[in-house]
């Protein structure tokens, strides 16, 4: 009884959690433009997702939002590597600054990082666009790598890399040959880590996205909600990136679970 | 060698400094000019608290913030004991259900919860905006709870029933002191945040309710960069206040980052 109740519990818990995405999904599959009208089972709504007089302006900020998730991604992955390599060497003062600064963007509010870069630009009078939402999502992605490479330097062996040295490598080969060979997996994480916080960020964009027109997929629903409420090719949109989430989520943990076993065998 | 290698972390201390530092460095003096001389001034702070409509707004925020943390405490945290007792595999993937949210844009679940109350015909309102913040809060506070309930030795648990406590203290006495790391890293993973949301409530209330995030946003919007800076400002404190009560540690354990 007292089990049936406990598992009713989380039952009741994530049917609430997950209704109003398994709604939008439901209804992605029909043509009505009221929500909860189900007027038959058609793939009008994604087809007119891609092809219709929303498509061009919808397919630019899916555009936008992939480009600019995988250039802050490639960014964030090669700066904060080579900054991990670098904390990971520090001792004392330095790196206790550094450690500082590195968790500001992670514990700021999205409202507090993008205003406090909107008022940089302007104060220093860069225009803004595509660049300063690059920087912008550098800024927070960056964090989140120096944090997944780092613990992965703790579990080198550090001989390895003097011994490259004493054989006669040179520190740029002992990085390329020793070093990133093992640190590659916790960098291709923090790659999809970075990836992933970026297309998802609705707030700094909003802020750094200055007013001529650039679109991302969070803002552009954020333009067209605010119009008029959900227009119906939203929900196939919402559906697919639902998808998407979930099919990054599986990947990730595929891979720690792998890290995991191979931690276990060694 | 090692000396040199130290210095890798030169290229982003720099960055670090010129878009996370400089940044809030300047918000501060935004926040204490005069929008048309430049010169120093308080007079953006003394606005705020002239300005009725945004105290109001920002009192109400912070009203927001508390009812949603403690729905979302009562909510998460008989939850999270359950799953942190269920059985070791079958619990693995329910926790990933209930965090999977997390990892959806807020403005999307938000246009969901939208989506269902226009389904079930229900009106948008206070009553949309309590069940929204609830609905995109609530795999933050439990997350880090079952993270803490998890990690809880079981030997503590025994050793007080052996001797011979009740499972009602054993659970008030031994279980609850023993996840408050948790419970707190939970209250300030949706406290703050709800304080800092814009564009949420207006979407449940059909701009009925605004919060403190929205009035910042909009003064910013609107030129008031100054006014704007001051709230930020006050947001900011706000939340440093919230962080330092509780324990740093425990935040950044359970930050999104650390999560799978």
């Amino acid at each position: 009884m007292k089990k049936l109740l406990a598992r009713g519990y989380l039952v009741v818990l994530l049917v609430i959690l997950y209704a109003p995405i398994l709604i939008i999904a439901i209804f992605s599959f029909t043509e009505a433009k009221v929500l909860g009208n189900w007027t038959g089972f058609s793939t009008k709504l994604y087809e007119s997702l891609f092809t219709g007089g929303l498509g061009n302006s919808m397919v630019k900020a899916i555009e936008n939002t992939i480009t600019i998730g995988l250039l802050a991604a490639l960014c964030s992955t090669m700066l904060g590597s080579v900054a991990a390599i670098g904390i990971h060497n520090m001792k004392g003062r330095g790196r206790k600054a550094i450690t500082f600064l590195n968790d500001i963007p992670m514990l700021n509010p999205d409202i507090i990082t993008g205003i406090s870069l909107f008022i940089l630009f302007v104060a220093v009078g860069v225009s803004q666009g595509y660049v300063t939402v690059l920087l912008a999502h550098i800024s927070f992605c960056t964090p989140y790598v120096v944090l997944t490479v780092l613990p992965r330097l703790r579990m080198m062996n550090p001989n390895i890399y003097e011994a490259a040295l004493d054989l006669g490598a040179t520190p740029a080969q002992a990085l390329r040959k020793v070093i990133i060979p093992q640190i590659r997996p916790s960098m291709i994480s923090g790659f999809i880590l970075a990836f992933t916080l970026s297309i998802d960020d609705f707030a700094v964009t909003l802020f750094t996205k200055g007013n001529r027109g650039l679109e991302t997929l969070s803002t552009y629903i954020y333009a067209d909600a605010r119009k008029g409420g959900l227009t119906p090719e939203l929900r196939p949109l919402m559906t697919l990136i639902f998808l998407a989430v979930l099919a990054l989520l599986i990947i990730i943990n595929i891979r720690s679970a792998r890290n995991n076993k191979q931690k276990l065998i060694k | 060698m090692t000396v040199k290698r130290s210095s890798w972390a030169l290229p982003y201390l720099i960055f670090l400094i010129l878009f996370v530092a400089l940044p809030l460095v300047m918000i501060a003096v935004y926040a204490f000019r005069n929008p048309q001389t430049g010169a120093f001034t308080l007079e953006n702070f003394a606005k705020f608290f002239s300005t009725p409509h945004d105290l109001n707004t920002f009192l109400y925020s912070i009203q927001v913030a508390f009812i949603n943390t403690l729905l979302c405490l009562l909510i998460a945290y008989p939850a999270a004991w359950i799953l942190s007792k269920s059985s070791f595999n079958r619990s693995k993937i329910t926790v990933m259900l209930f965090i999977l949210p997390m990892w959806i844009n807020m403005l999307i679940r938000t246009l969901a919860t939208v989506a269902l109350f226009d389904f079930l015909k229900m009106p948008l309102g206070e009553g949309a905006l309590y069940f929204g913040m609830v609905y995109n809060f609530l795999p933050f506070m439990i997350y880090p709870i079952y993270n803490s309930l998890e990690k809880l030795d079981n030997s503590y648990v025994e050793a007080a029933q052996d001797l011979g406590a009740t499972p009602w203290k054993v659970f008030w006495k031994v279980t609850v002191p023993l996840s408050l790391p948790g419970v707190w890293s939970g209250v300030l993973m949706v406290f703050m945040p709800t304080i800092s949301t814009f564009a949420i409530a207006e979407l449940l209330t059909l701009n009925k309710v605004k919060l403190f995030g929205t009035t910042i946003q909009e003064n910013i919007n609107n030129g008031f960069w100054n006014y704007g800076s001051a709230l930020a400002l006050i947001m900011l404190l706000i939340i440093g206040l919230t962080t330092l009560i509780s324990d740093e540690d425990s935040a950044r354990d359970s930050e999104k980052g650390g999560l799978i």
